[in-house]
């Protein structure tokens, strides 16, 4: 059980995607101007992560393992990641109407996003078991929500700064991530 | 060898298996769409001006169909005639558009505004602007490269000979593209019964102004004196016009005789309630 808890807090603080990694930065800065499409973007980007890398840790550990196409991990995890999200789209669409007006939208932004791919890439590189290939995805999902909203109700905030002409808009919210990244970097003695 | 093979077939399994799933959920899954969506598409005029406070025609019939709140008079280049048709296919109350026109509100053409260098860039507005403000003496006129002109989506803006931009008011649906096109909030959106427009955007003091532009508002007061229902009044050294009252109680416009630069103009409500009222002479 410590394990698992060591492992989800590890991908959601200690080595939190988005502010120690630098991944799915695209996003990142740009769905972050407001709070409720970041809540929305935070929560597809998780459950996508989730699915996708069970996904691909069955055709990893069943496919390409087996056959020593380990080389072929990354081609094959793209075309996976990209399917599937346009497979998750269409039955979203149908079936949850109220949830695809919701966060539908940034599925297909995500269908090509590092932060997707990277996440199961990770995860069959350190050989963690499906279980634990879960956990690391949800933690690292969730680390990625935490940080775009921390930056959304940042940047909603800082409308009503006094920010220097120059740094206005994607100026000051570098600074900002830079900021926060070194806040985040408190966190990696924890483990 | 045998690499090659398990690769091409891994692979292309890969491909055909996932091929064949998207196929077979786009047909399970395909949605029945509206058709009541299209038919009021197909009315709406398709400048794609994004007035309706949508991303386009097509994301404004879609929401006004699906949603019950959703008002079917958003439209405001197409006016009370497709606000009127969408209420009808939608099954809603439309209420009246306010027609609105827009108001160009320099009147510096190249012989009355000095120019402070001269501009050899691109000959965009935007461009311009980022060069110190533009070429213009006046920070605050209208650039005149026709950024507006290229940007209305009905063509009913055109440059004149003058370096200003004129508003076919026969083809303006009031849709403000122009408005947030250019980049000295030059154009102005306002009511098609308006009286009197002040045409100038300077708020600089007087004597700034009347240095760099023959007919620019100083902002003197004397049409605040002289207007007797307190529709005008000086902000930030530029006269603005309330125009509620002026359209409700004003038909004597005196402002436009007593400005002494010319700043104040008479706009189109003017010429339509004197034909019926009294005369002005301008």
């Amino acid at each position: 059980m410590g394990e698992y808890l060591t492992l989800f807090m590890g991908a959601l603080l200690v080595n939190n995607f988005v502010l120690t990694k630098f991944v799915g930065l695209c996003i990142f800065f740009g769905v972050s101007k407001s709070l409720n499409a970041s809540i929305g973007m935070g929560m597809a980007v998780t459950s996508v992560i989730t699915l996708s890398s069970m996904l691909a840790w069955v055709v990893y550990n069943f496919v390409l393992l087996p056959f020593h196409l380990t080389f072929l991990t990354t081609i094959v995890f793209v075309i996976l990641i990209a399917s599937f999200v346009q497979l998750l789209e269409l039955i979203i669409k149908k079936q949850a109407p109220t949830l695809y007006s919701m966060w539908g939208i940034y599925l297909l932004l995500i269908a090509t996003n590092c932060i997707v791919l990277s996440v199961p890439l990770l995860s069959v590189e350190s050989n963690y078991s499906f279980v634990k290939s879960i956990i690391f995805s949800i933690g690292s999902g969730m680390g990625f929500a935490l940080a775009l909203i921390l930056m959304a109700s940042l940047r909603e905030k800082l409308v009503y700064a006094d920010v220097p002409k120059p740094l206005e808009g994607t100026g000051i919210a570098f600074v900002l991530a830079g900021m926060l990244a070194l806040a985040f970097l408190g966190f990696s003695g924890m483990i | 060898m045998f690499t090659i093979v398990m690769v091409l077939v891994v692979l292309g399994g890969i491909g055909a298996i996932f091929g064949f799933i998207l196929a077979f959920a786009n047909k399970k899954f395909s949605m029945e769409v509206n058709p009541l969506i299209h038919e009021v598409e197909d009315i709406l005029p398709k400048g794609q001006c994004g007035a309706c406070g949508y991303a386009g025609c097509a994301a404004y019939a879609e929401a006004v169909v699906s949603n019950k709140d959703v008002p079917p008079n958003l439209c405001v280049p197409g006016k009370d005639e497709v606000a009127k048709a969408v209420a009808e296919i939608t099954g809603k109350v439309a209420e009246k558009v306010e027609p609105r026109i827009a108001y160009i509100k320099c009147k510096g053409s190249i012989d009355k505004a000095a120019q402070s260098y001269r501009y050899k860039g691109i000959k965009d507005c935007k461009a311009a602007n980022l060069l110190q403000g533009g070429p213009k003496g006046c920070k605050h006129g209208c650039i005149g490269f026709g950024t507006c002109v290229n940007s209305c989506p009905f063509g009913a803006l055109t440059l004149s000979n003058q370096g200003l931009p004129e508003v076919d008011s026969k083809k303006c649906t009031g849709c403000g593209t122009c408005e947030t096109a250019c980049p000295k909030n030059v154009i102005e959106m306002v009511s098609v019964d308006s009286l009197v427009e002040v045409s100038c955007n300077s708020k600089d003091k007087g004597a700034i102004a009347r240095k760099v532009c023959s007919t620019a508002c100083i902002g003197c007061g004397i049409c605040a004196k002289n207007c007797s229902y307190k529709a005008i009044e000086v902000k930030n050294n530029l006269a603005v016009v309330d125009t509620k009252i002026c359209i409700e109680k004003c038909n004597e416009a005196t402002c436009i005789t007593k400005c002494p630069t010319g700043a104040i103009q008479s706009a189109r409500g003017l010429s339509v309630k004197n034909s019926s009222n009294i005369k002005v002479t301008i």
